[in-house]
Order: structure tokens, then C-alpha cells, then sequence
């Protein structure tokens, strides 16, 4: 079995030699164009006028359209159609696309998008959550509501109640590789296009829709991204449109790519949100009631907007029990880039907010955040089928059933954060920590251990689907294709050692070949963390087709049982006969067997209803837990994590080392999120942090000088690929216990809870140190 | 103009390159070199990161900020050109593999280059030589794990630095008087002084660590530029009794070098200027001579007294580096004259120097402070206060300065010279930090050169799980 195996990423020994091949790596004919757009400097204004005799007399200037220059569809939203590629009349962001210049080089196009002389009758903008809430500047018709419980009811028999607000920024996904597309005409007005892209489909959707074909027309190819991060679910469409329709145009190959400061300038990010929240508690620290309110500004079109704002919703009870519970959330229109999808999709906006709550009862009640935490856990899975408890427990017995309704059967937080709290030295380090402390008077450390448990399925239930196609050659080399895409990930090995499983045979014999549109039609995108859970099933499923007519037919000959046949080490054997695997292919090609099949997956048991916030819209969850300590200066806010211990429940791992390697890299992206990472607009809507001289994810040296990662023994309930679970998003929201072990740092320093917003940058740690010392 | 280069072992001329085309365009774009690659475009991601040795030195640059002329007389190694010439992975091409440092891949041709120049110069402080490499997939421990199992491995042979036999064919041209072309590469001072002072339009380019941006981000045309990278009598470190004397080519990697015995802090300091790639070219004279009020060495430099060198023409003069900095935008330095160097006295200091950023590593500081207090017999005798991020230039504190001197060392007078810091300062407001915060960081600043005169630990930097 290849399952279950520590194998290196196929695309290693490219990645170090430089032979990977990414969008602009591809040679491209002589003659091919490229792109670039001319974007708004204003954030919200009717265009007066528009005058590009300059950008058109620029030197290597083919071409320059604008909206009226479109073909067909102006649009490259992945939702309401509501996100025109070059803007009519009106811009809504610093940095929209206003016209498409086409030259003959990609430096000559960038300079002439710089000359376009556009006047503006200018608005006021709308950029801060106050101001949307005051002009009722939303996407939906009000707040999505959802209720279980009678939280507002329970307040008053409450013997604690606290409130606060946590404001978090949002977060550029700073993928390596920026935006690309790269468009091949075809004969009949058919278009090929190579795309940087997490949903090729969308891509071949989009393009079609613009250039009046129906989606066979179009063709789109991804071998791999450099870094999506959700980044490239909907961002991607843009170029790949424009592409395309200047290819038909022009009958040359197109490719457009976006600078880094275009880039930033450009496309959308994570969204920030406020959270405010309102609970009760008992002395235990246990939550009977909590109200919350999530602010996100969405930007100025609608793209992915609701169903991250919904995950955020679906992730405001973490890991906890919460029995009466109200949460309003509101998605606002601002003018700002769109905010988009990235790792968690809002699932770690919502998970920070309980994250706040249990961290501030503890404060509040002088326990250890830990002690609140596990007060508030759901039931273990392995306890939920035993008796109820003692008359003292039944008074407040959990409902195990998350704020929407779904049970909660494969909780497994308590038995992991007890192997965490041991393997971490946990209680033994906190207790040291607050003696260093207690003499350091300038430098003050802090250590927290936060839950993660997310859930697992496209909230958009018919998304939760994937198809696949296997060749089986004469020589018995496999070729392997399925709608999933490779970002770095890894899906790509551990798909096709999903496939080597099937067959009994090495992964070195599997071709693992690009995403085709045209290979595997009507696919997801590669996104909530679902890549390896839908592909990984569907390609069994076509492998086992595969499998079995090759079994049938050397039953057949070999007078046995077809379910006898065994597939293992390279051999095919069949009662007393042996064969390679090799042989047994060209056996059945010669018997006339069809050696290609393909292969679909539908996950089972999902029923959602997103408006009345009830059903099961996850198949199942997946869980970690980390324990950060840090450093702070209270002199100046600066920070550093010293250390971070993780454990992380990936169901019975398709590949270890990947999985480790996602779970180090979310950690990380995670712990940026809340310390360094700043998104910065000024007050006309523009965006100064547009660059990696200003825009700071973690470097080397941010790490922790101490990082043990491992996994955590289990296997999904579920009938997932191989018992194992997605661990893509899951493992970013561990960098929740950076932020927590700033907070406790800062606690140090007086009496007063810190309520630090995110990202911990020094001037915000330093400003919470005041107000600690201070005592406001 | 002509230029040769080694390019992975193979002699290269070309004839009128476009001068500010980029080592990575043309990589990329003529050569079909695609194993390098472009991530931000301004020296800040590292993912175009290739080996570049010359006489002095094996290091990796950023090639999307390197212009054509720079790498004249240089040997150049991609990612391509880092296996051995049989196919056989390089050590770190093979831990990188082994070790799971790739996911994505796209940074890691720049890791690659990187990281086989840290291990053909012996480097195990791997933190620091790959601080200009970002990558966005892995969290960096498999790679540093990577890095540490190739220390082991001997030296690539086939790196090692490459005899510079190649025809000097731009030396030839540029020895007929031919500064009238809208490119000039002068070989000695003299030359770039008569040069400058009859052009004093022209752009000078040493390190184009800020000029490279000019092109690449701002997309300026330089009509006439001269590269001062091969003068060679401007690029030269001494040493008196009383002084160092820095060239105005000396990189920011050799000031550090030289300054570890004899300014730590400053020394320290520089570990976190920028990255390995940027301190290999970016020159000391360049920091200075652009005036910007956020370049790291100038507080350093004013507090230990420097003075700095111009020239024009045969004209020289000296004046104290803190003159220099007149206004915002604004140097004392007139056109056609240009750094020629400069010197820090060789007396007693006590500099401290501390740099505030929202990422330790090759972060543009929010606040520098460099503090030089001499204490004798408890009380202050001399301070010497230069702060960066707090102005329009790099400026002193002199009336913090004041409220310190001749006062004993006790906290008294620290709380005294917190309060002068209000008539010394008003900053700006911006995306790195607020006003407010600038101000109070820097007077904290004061506090934790009070503390670590006292002994307590100030620096999360030396704090270890």
C-alpha cells in the first residue's frame, strides 16, 4: 500500500532544479501579446471622461479596450454577476480595472497603463464598518440572524457577564507566484487557456461567457500555482477573461500578469472583521449565554463574501458547547478591494472571537484559559454513548450540538489536548513563566493553548463533488487526472498514491498530469480543504473500475474468482498465476477491455440551510491544538514566538510528511495573520501596504526557534479516502494561540484584561501594555 | 557599450545591452532562462535570488534589481547552473528534496541560489542569509533543516570562485573618452569625478538596491547614468590611528564586518538591515547619499561623529555627517559633486543602537535610535543621540542630548531627557507606525539603554524558550 507513506512532493526535484513550470515559464509562440490594466487612483467616483490617446501612442501599444470593447459578458464574478472586468462609469475601489492595455512586451504595457488621463466626479467612499452600518451599505437585505437557544433571555440568570470587541485585520494571501493567465487562440474561435488558478472551471465558465461559446469552446489547463491560499479561487478570472477575449480578437497568444504592487493593488484579501460579543457565565467559567455580532467589510462586490461570512458563523462556537447562543453578522459594501476567499475561509475570523471569549472569562475569573476551555469542550466522541453523568453534572449537560444544529459525535479535543498539555510541559512552563516574570520588568512572557474544530464540506452543498480519469496504458504506466489542483499542497502525490494503492503498484508508474477541463469536466474548485477527501475518492472509484475489469478478465482466463485476483507489489495474480502488472494491462488490452474509466464522488449525509442557519453542512471535523509562548517588550510592543508546540488530528494521514508540512506552514501563515501581518488604508481608500517592503509576512527568522510538530493518532469516523481528514485550512487557526499567548504576556503587566486586537503589531501591543499598566 | 559574464560556466558578451534591463528580464525573457523567478519585483521576496561571484566575494543578489552593466566581469550561477555539470544535485538541491523544503516551489529556486552561496562561504547562521527569501507554503523549518544538513557537505567544486579571465571588452571602450553615451562606466574616482562634474544630470548607480526600484516600480527612464561599481579606489576600507575610512562602494555587508569589534551594536544592527542579498550590494555611500530619513546607517553614523567625504571634481571637502541631511528631500551637496566616503573616529563610544520594525528581519524601520551616552564617575560626560523615522532626515536629539549631559546617570535624569524629546521631534503618521507611537518608542528607547546599563534583559531577541 502507498497510502499512509512519508513520500516527498512528486515536483521536488523540478521545484530545486528551476524546471517546475509555472504560467509564465511557458514558451510562448513569437508574437505573443501582453496585457495590462489601467486601474481607478480614487476610491469611489463616476468616470467623467477617458482619454488614452496617450497609453494608444505609447511605444509598443497594439491595442486598448475598455467596457464597450467586450464582446459579451463584462463580468468575472464567481457569485451575482455583479464585477465588471473593465469598470462602466462608475469605479467602486482604488485600484479598479478601468481599461486593458496590449502591447508587445509586459513592460511596455505597464507603462502605457500608466498613462491614461481619467476624470472622476469623486464620492465620499465608504470604508469603515461605522460608515457602512450608517449608510446601510450591505450585501443582503439586512443581517443573517441565527439563533439556539434563548441567549438574550438567559443573560439575566447569568452570575458573570462580560463584553468586549476584538477587531482583526485582514490578511494578503502573498502567494509567490502572482496572478497569471496565458491564452492560446484555437482554430474555430476556440481558446486555450493556462491559468494560475485554484477552479478551472470557473475559469473555462467565465471566458465562455465572455466570449459567447458554450464552455466546450473553451479549454483550461493548470499544472500547478506558485501559492494559492484561496487567492486564486475567483482572482484569477479577471486575467484569464481578458486574455482570452484579446486572443479572439487579435489571433495571437495573450498573456497577462500582474506585478506585485498590481497585484496587491488589484485583488481581494481576507476579510477583516469586528466581533463584538456579549456572555454569561458561571463560576466554573462555563458559557450559558453568549451573543455575538461579526462586522466584515466585504469591499465592493459581492465574489465570495457570503459563504465566508456564513463559515465565520459556523465557527463562532470553536470547540465549545454553547447552549443558548445568538449570532449576527453583517456583510458589508465598502470601497476596498473585494474581500475574497483565504485558508478558513471565515472560519478563522469566527473561531477567534470564541477564542477572545474564553480568554477574557478566564481573566475575568483569575483561572487559567486552559481550565475555561476545557469547561466549555464538547463531549468526547468516545464518551457520548456511555451513561449520562452524576445529578451535579446534569444541571448543565451539554447538548453536544453545534450552534446550527449538527451533532457533534467525533470530538476528540479532550483526549488531544491532554497528550498536548503533557508533550508541551504546558502547566509546569506556565507556572515558570509567571516567576520569570515576576523578575523581568522590561521583557514579560506569555504561553496559551488554543482548540481548533473545523468543519469539513463546501457549505454550498452540490460543490461537495469531483470526477476523475485514469488511462491504464498497454505497459501498464498509469496516467491520472482528476479536477483537483496542485498549489504546493502536495494533493497531487497523495492522490496518486491513492491510485498506486488500487493497482499494487509504485506511485513511479502513475502519471500525475495537469488539470484539464477537458479531461475532467464540471469541477469544484480546489478549496475548502477538500482536495484530497473528493479527488482522493474519486479516483479510487475509477481505479477500481479499472481494477476490477482487469481482475474479471484474468478470472476469466485463469478459471478463479475475479474477487480473488490480488493486486499487490507490481503483480497481478489470479489463482496460480503471476503477472506484472504490466502484463496483466497488455493482457486485457489484447482481450479487448477498455482500460480507461472514469470516476465520481458525491459526499454523502450533507443537508444545509444557510438562511435559517440549521442542518449538517459538514461531513465531518478535523481538530488540533497548539501551545505558543512568546516574548513582548514592553517598551516598545515587540514581540517574538519563542516556541510552538502542536498536535494535529489529520484522520489516519494519506502522507505524513505533507500533511506536517501543511500544518507547519498554516501554523506559521497563521501566526502572521495576528502578529505582523498589516494591511494599511489610508483615508481616501488607498491601500499603502502593497508590497512585501511594507507589507510583512513572516520571514525565516519568525518561526519558532522551538516548532514540534506531530500528528495526533486517529482515523476519520467518516468513510473518508482512507480514513483520513482534510488538513489544508485546519491547521492556520493554530496561529489563534500566538495572539492568546501575546495577551497573556501583556496580562503580566496589571490587572486590567488587554483586549488586543489583531495583528499584535508592537504599536498595538505597546498601546495594550498602557492600558494594562494604566489600569483602563 | 559591451559586457561579458559567465553565466553557469559559459562566457557571455553582449553588445549594448539595455542598461537598466534587469539580469531577471534577461534571464527570462532573451535567455529562456525560467528557473529564476520574479516574486515582488523589488528585492524583497528573494525568489529571483542567483550566485553572483566576483573578485571579493561569492553572494547571492536579487537579479530582478541587478542592471546588465553591474554584472560585467562577474560570474553568474542560476538555479539551472547549481547542480554539479553531470546532473548531480547540489547538497542543498538534495537536503531540499530529502527534507520536504519545497511545497509550492515557487520560492525555491531563490532558496536554492541562496543557500548554496551560504554553503560555498561556510555559513551556518542560516536565519540570517536566508532573511531575504520568503516563502509563503512551508513555515521555513523544513528548509533551515535542509540548510543544516548540507553544512556538512563539502564544497561545491564547480562553484568555487571562477578565475576572472574574461575579456574586459567594457574596460576598452570605456578608456576612449566617451562619456557623451547615455551610459559610463568609470574605473577609477578621477574618472567619475570629471565625469559627474560635467554631467551632473546623470544618475549614479552603485548598488541599485533604491535605484532598481525606480525602474522596475516607478518605471522611470534614466537618460544618463553612470555605474560605479567597478572603481575599485572608492570601494576600499582604511584604517589610522584616529579612524576607519569606508569608500563609498564599500557594501553595507562589509561595513558590518568591519565594524564587529569595534561598534557591536551597529554591527548587530546591520544583521537586520535589509537582507544578505540587499547588504551584498547596497553600498555605505549609497545609504547616505540618497537622504532618506529611514535609512539604517546614518543615525548610527551621526552618533559616533562620522564625517563624510564629497567630492567634486578635484574640489574635496569634509563636513560632519549630520550636516549633511539638511531638509527632508533636501543635502548639503551640490550638483555634480558626489560621497566619496566615509570615516568614524577611532575614540571611546558606548553606541546602542536599536531598531523598531513590525518584522525583525529585513524590515524598513519605524524608529532607529543610536544612542552613544558616555557615563564617567555616574555622570553623563558626553551624549551623542541620532534617530531615523522620527524626521525628515536622520536627525540628533540635541535637546535630549542636553537634558543629559553633564546631569548624573540615575533615572531622574532619563525621566528629564524623556520629557525634551517633544522639542527635538514631531513624526509622521504612516503605514509602519503612528506618530504617537513613534514618539513614545523612541523615549522608550532611552528607558532600555537605561535598563541595559542596569543589567536588566531589554531584548526579546536574547530570550530562548
Amino acid at each position: 500500500m502507498s497510502v499512509h507513506k512519508s513520500l516527498a512532493h512528486d515536483s521536488g526535484p523540478l521545484h530545486v532544479t528551476g524546471q517546475a513550470r509555472y504560467v509564465d515559464d511557458i514558451p510562448t509562440p513569437t508574437g505573443t501579446l501582453h496585457l495590462a490594466f489601467g486601474v481607478s487612483s480614487v476610491a469611489s467616483a463616476r468616470i467623467q471622461s477617458v482619454d488614452l490617446s496617450a497609453v494608444q501612442a505609447a511605444e509598443g501599444v497594439v491595442a486598448v479596450l475598455t467596457a464597450e470593447d467586450l464582446p459579451f459578458a463584462n463580468d468575472v464574478s464567481p457569485s451575482i454577476h455583479d464585477e465588471p472586468l473593465l469598470a462602466t462609469g462608475e469605479v467602486h475601489y482604488l485600484g479598479q480595472p478601468i481599461f486593458l492595455v496590449v502591447a508587445t512586451s509586459h513592460l511596455a504595457a505597464r507603462k502605457a497603463a500608466r498613462l491614461g488621463q481619467i476624470s472622476y466626479e469623486t464620492r465620499e467612499p465608504i470604508l469603515t464598518v461605522e460608515a457602512a452600518m450608517t449608510a446601510n451599505s450591505r450585501f443582503e437585505d439586512g443581517p443573517r440572524i441565527w439563533q439556539s437557544g434563548d441567549a438574550l433571555g438567559e443573560f439575566s440568570s447569568c452570575p458573570n457577564r462580560i463584553t468586549g470587541q476584538l477587531d482583526v485585520g485582514g490578511q494578503e494571501h502573498f502567494y509567490l507566484e502572482g496572478q497569471a493567465s496565458l491564452a492560446m487562440p484555437q482554430e474555430n474561435g476556440d481558446v486555450l487557456v493556462h491559468a494560475s488558478t485554484q477552479h478551472p472551471t470557473e475559469i473555462q465558465h467565465k471566458v465562455a461567457e465572455a466570449l459567447g461559446l458554450p464552455m466546450h469552446g473553451v479549454r483550461v489547463e493548470t499544472r500547478r500555482m506558485g501559492g494559492g491560499f484561496g487567492g486564486k479561487e475567483s482572482q484569477g478570472n479577471a486575467l484569464a477573461v481578458a486574455c482570452a477575449v484579446v486572443a479572439i480578437q487579435t489571433g495571437k497568444p495573450c498573456k497577462m500578469r500582474y506585478d506585485r504592487d498590481d497585484d496587491m493593488m488589484i485583488t481581494g484579501k481576507r476579510h477583516d472583521i469586528r466581533v463584538s460579543y456579549d456572555v454569561g457565565f458561571d463560576d466554573t467559567g462555563r458559557v450559558r449565554a453568549i451573543e455575538f455580532k461579526h462586522y466584515m467589510r466585504c469591499g465592493w462586490a459581492q465574489d465570495l463574501s457570503l459563504p465566508v461570512a456564513d463559515r465565520a458563523m459556523l465557527h463562532a462556537d470553536n470547540a465549545y458547547d454553547l447552549p443558548n447562543i445568538r449570532i449576527e453578522s453583517h456583510r458589508l459594501k465598502t470601497n476596498h478591494q473585494s474581500a475574497t476567499a483565504f485558508r478558513g475561509f471565515g472560519g478563522p475570523q469566527g473561531m477567534i472571537g470564541i477564542e477572545r471569549v474564553m480568554d477574557h472569562i478566564a481573566h475575568k475569573l483569575g483561572m487559567d484559559p486552559l481550565a475555561v476551555r476545557r469547561a466549555n469542550y464538547y463531549d468526547e466522541a468516545d464518551s457520548l454513548s456511555e451513561p449520562t453523568g452524576s445529578a451535579a453534572e446534569t444541571s448543565h449537560q451539554k447538548l453536544n450540538k453545534t450552534p446550527y444544529g449538527m451533532k457533534v459525535t467525533d470530538f476528540v479535543l479532550g483526549r488531544l489536548t491532554q497528550e498536548l498539555e503533557a508533550s508541551s510541559d504546558y502547566h509546569a512552563r506556565r507556572a515558570a513563566i509567571a516567576d520569570w516574570n515576576d523578575s523581568n520588568p522590561v521583557l514579560k512572557r506569555g504561553i496559551s493553548l488554543t482548540p481548533v474544530k473545523f468543519g469539513i464540506s463546501f457549505t454550498l452543498t452540490h460543490l461537495n463533488q469531483a470526477g476523475a480519469l485514469v488511462h491504464v496504458y498497454q505497459d501498464g504506466s498509469v496516467m491520472l487526472n482528476h479536477g483537483g489542483t496542485e498549489m504546493g499542497q502536495g494533493l497531487f502525490q497523495k492522490v496518486a498514491q491513492v491510485a498506486a494503492s488500487v493497482f499494487g503498484i509504485g506511485v513511479d508508474q502513475i502519471k500525475i498530469t495537469a488539470t484539464d477541463t477537458a479531461k475532467v469536466p464540471n469541477t469544484s474548485a480546489t478549496a475548502a480543504s477538500s482536495g484530497a477527501d473528493l479527488n482522493g475518492m474519486a479516483v479510487r472509484v475509477a481505479c477500481e473500475k479499472l481494477r476490477a475489469r482487469i481482475a474479471t478478465h484474468l478470472a476469466e482466463k485463469h478459471s478463479c474468482e475475479a474477487s480473488a485476483v490480488e493486486f499487490s507489489d507490481g503483480n497481478v495474480i489470479a489463482g496460480s498465476h503471476r503477472v506484472s502488472f504490466a502484463e496483466a494491462a497488455s493482457a486485457a488490452y489484447q482481450a479487448r477491455v477498455s482500460l480507461s474509466a472514469t470516476g465520481f464522488y458525491k459526499t454523502p449525509d450533507l443537508q444545509w440551510d444557510r438562511i435559517a442557519g440549521k442542518g449538517r453542512p459538514f461531513y465531518y471535523f478535523a481538530y488540533g491544538g497548539s501551545v505558543t509562548e512568546v516574548v513582548i517588550d514592553t517598551l516598545t510592543g515587540e514581540n517574538r514566538i519563542l516556541r510552538a508546540d502542536i498536535l494535529h488530528d489529520a484522520g489516519k494521514s494519506l502522507n505524513p510528511v505533507l500533511d506536517i508540512g501543511q500544518i507547519e506552514g498554516g501554523y506559521v501563515q497563521g501566526a502572521g495573520w495576528v502578529t505582523t501581518e498589516e494591511l494599511v488604508w489610508d483615508d481616501t481608500g488607498n491601500l499603502r501596504t502593497h508590497a512585501p517592503s511594507t507589507y510583512k509576512i513572516p520571514a525565516c527568522s519568525d518561526r519558532p526557534d522551538v516548532f514540534k510538530v506531530a500528528l495526533f493518532e486517529n482515523e476519520n469516523r467518516e468513510n473518508t479516502i482512507h480514513r483520513s481528514k482534510a488538513v489544508g485550512e485546519p491547521p492556520f487557526m493554530l496561529g489563534i494561540s500566538a495572539l492568546m499567548a501575546i495577551s497573556d504576556a501583556i496580562s503580566a503587566c496589571g490587572d486590567v484584561y488587554p483586549s488586543i486586537d489583531g495583528p499584535a503589531t508592537p504599536e498595538r501591543v505597546l498601546a495594550a501594555v498602557n492600558r494594562v499598566r494604566n489600569g483602563v | 557599450m559591451d559586457i561579458a559574464f559567465l553565466l553557469n560556466g559559459e562566457t557571455v558578451r553582449l553588445t549594448d545591452p539595455e542598461p537598466t534591463q534587469t539580469l531577471l528580464d534577461w534571464l527570462r525573457n532573451d535567455r529562456g532562462l525560467i528557473g529564476t523567478k520574479e516574486g515582488c519585483n523589488e528585492g524583497d521576496c528573494g525568489a529571483c535570488s542567483v550566485v553572483v561571484t566576483d573578485k571579493n566575494q561569492t553572494a547571492a543578489l536579487n537579479a530582478c534589481i541587478l542592471f546588465l552593466p553591474q554584472i560585467d566581469g562577474k560570474a553568474i550561477r542560476t538555479v539551472e547552473g547549481i547542480s554539479a555539470p553531470d546532473g548531480t544535485p547540489h547538497p542543498v538541491q538534495k537536503a531540499m528534496i530529502d527534507l520536504h523544503g519545497s511545497q509550492c516551489g515557487f520560492c525555491t529556486p531563490g532558496f536554492i541560489a541562496s543557500m548554496a552561496a551560504a554553503h560555498q562561504n561556510g555559513r551556518s547562521d542560516h536565519d540570517d542569509q536566508l532573511a531575504g527569501n520568503l516563502c509563503r507554503c512551508t513555515g521555513y523549518a523544513p528548509i533551515i533543516k535542509a540548510a543544516e544538513l548540507a553544512e556538512a557537505a563539502p564544497k561545491a567544486d564547480w562553484l568555487e570562485k571562477t578565475p576572472f579571465v574574461l575579456p574586459k571588452i567594457a574596460t576598452e571602450i570605456q578608456a576612449q573618452p566617451a562619456p557623451e553615451g547615455p551610459v559610463y562606466i568609470p574605473q577609477t574616482g578621477d574618472e567619475l569625478a570629471e565625469f559627474y562634474a560635467d554631467n551632473p544630470d546623470a544618475t549614479l548607480i552603485a548598488g541599485a538596491t533604491d535605484i532598481g526600484l525606480w525602474v522596475t516600480k516607478q518605471l522611470r527612464a534614466l537618460p544618463k547614468i553612470a555605474f560605479l561599481n567597478q572603481i575599485s579606489d572608492l570601494a576600499e576600507i582604511s584604517e589610522t590611528d584616529d579612524a576607519f575610512r569606508f569608500g563609498a562602494m564599500v557594501s553595507i555587508e562589509q561595513l558590518r564586518t568591519t565594524l564587529t569589534s569595534h561598534a557591536p551594536s551597529f554591527a548587530q544592527m546591520l544583521r537586520r538591515f535589509a537582507s544578505a542579498q540587499v547588504r551584498a550590494s547596497a553600498t555605505i555611500g549609497g545609504n547616505i547619499a540618497n537622504g532618506s530619513p529611514i535609512g539604517d546607517t546614518p543615525p548610527a553614523l551621526i552618533a559616533l561623529d562620522a564625517t563624510l567625504h564629497l567630492r567634486k571634481s578635484d574640489v574635496r571637502r569634509d563636513l560632519p555627517l549630520e550636516d549633511y541631511f539638511v531638509d527632508y528631500g533636501k543635502q548639503d551637496i551640490q550638483p555634480g559633486e558626489f560621497v566619496e566616503g566615509v570615516s568614524i573616529p577611532k575614540r571611546a563610544h558606548s553606541l546602542s543602537v536599536h531598531k523598531l520594525s513590525k518584522r525583525f528581519d529585513q524590515d524598513i524601520s519605524a524608529v532607529l535610535g543610536a544612542f552613544n551616552i558616555i557615563v564617567e564617575n555616574d555622570k553623563v560626560s558626553s551624549a551623542r543621540i541620532a534617530f531615523g523615522g522620527m524626521a525628515g532626515i536622520p536627525k540628533r536629539a540635541s535637546a535630549v542630548e542636553a537634558a543629559l549631559t553633564n546631569r548624573v546617570w540615575n533615572t531622574e535624569t532619563v525621566a528629564g531627557a524623556i520629557e525634551a524629546f517633544g522639542q527635538d521631534f514631531a513624526p509622521l503618521s504612516d503605514m509602519r507606525a503612528s506618530a504617537d507611537y513613534r514618539l513614545e518608542a523612541a523615549q522608550n528607547m532611552l528607558w532600555r539603554v537605561w535598563h541595559e546599563d542596569q543589567g536588566t534583559a531589554t531584548s526579546v531577541l536574547e530570550v530562548t524558550a
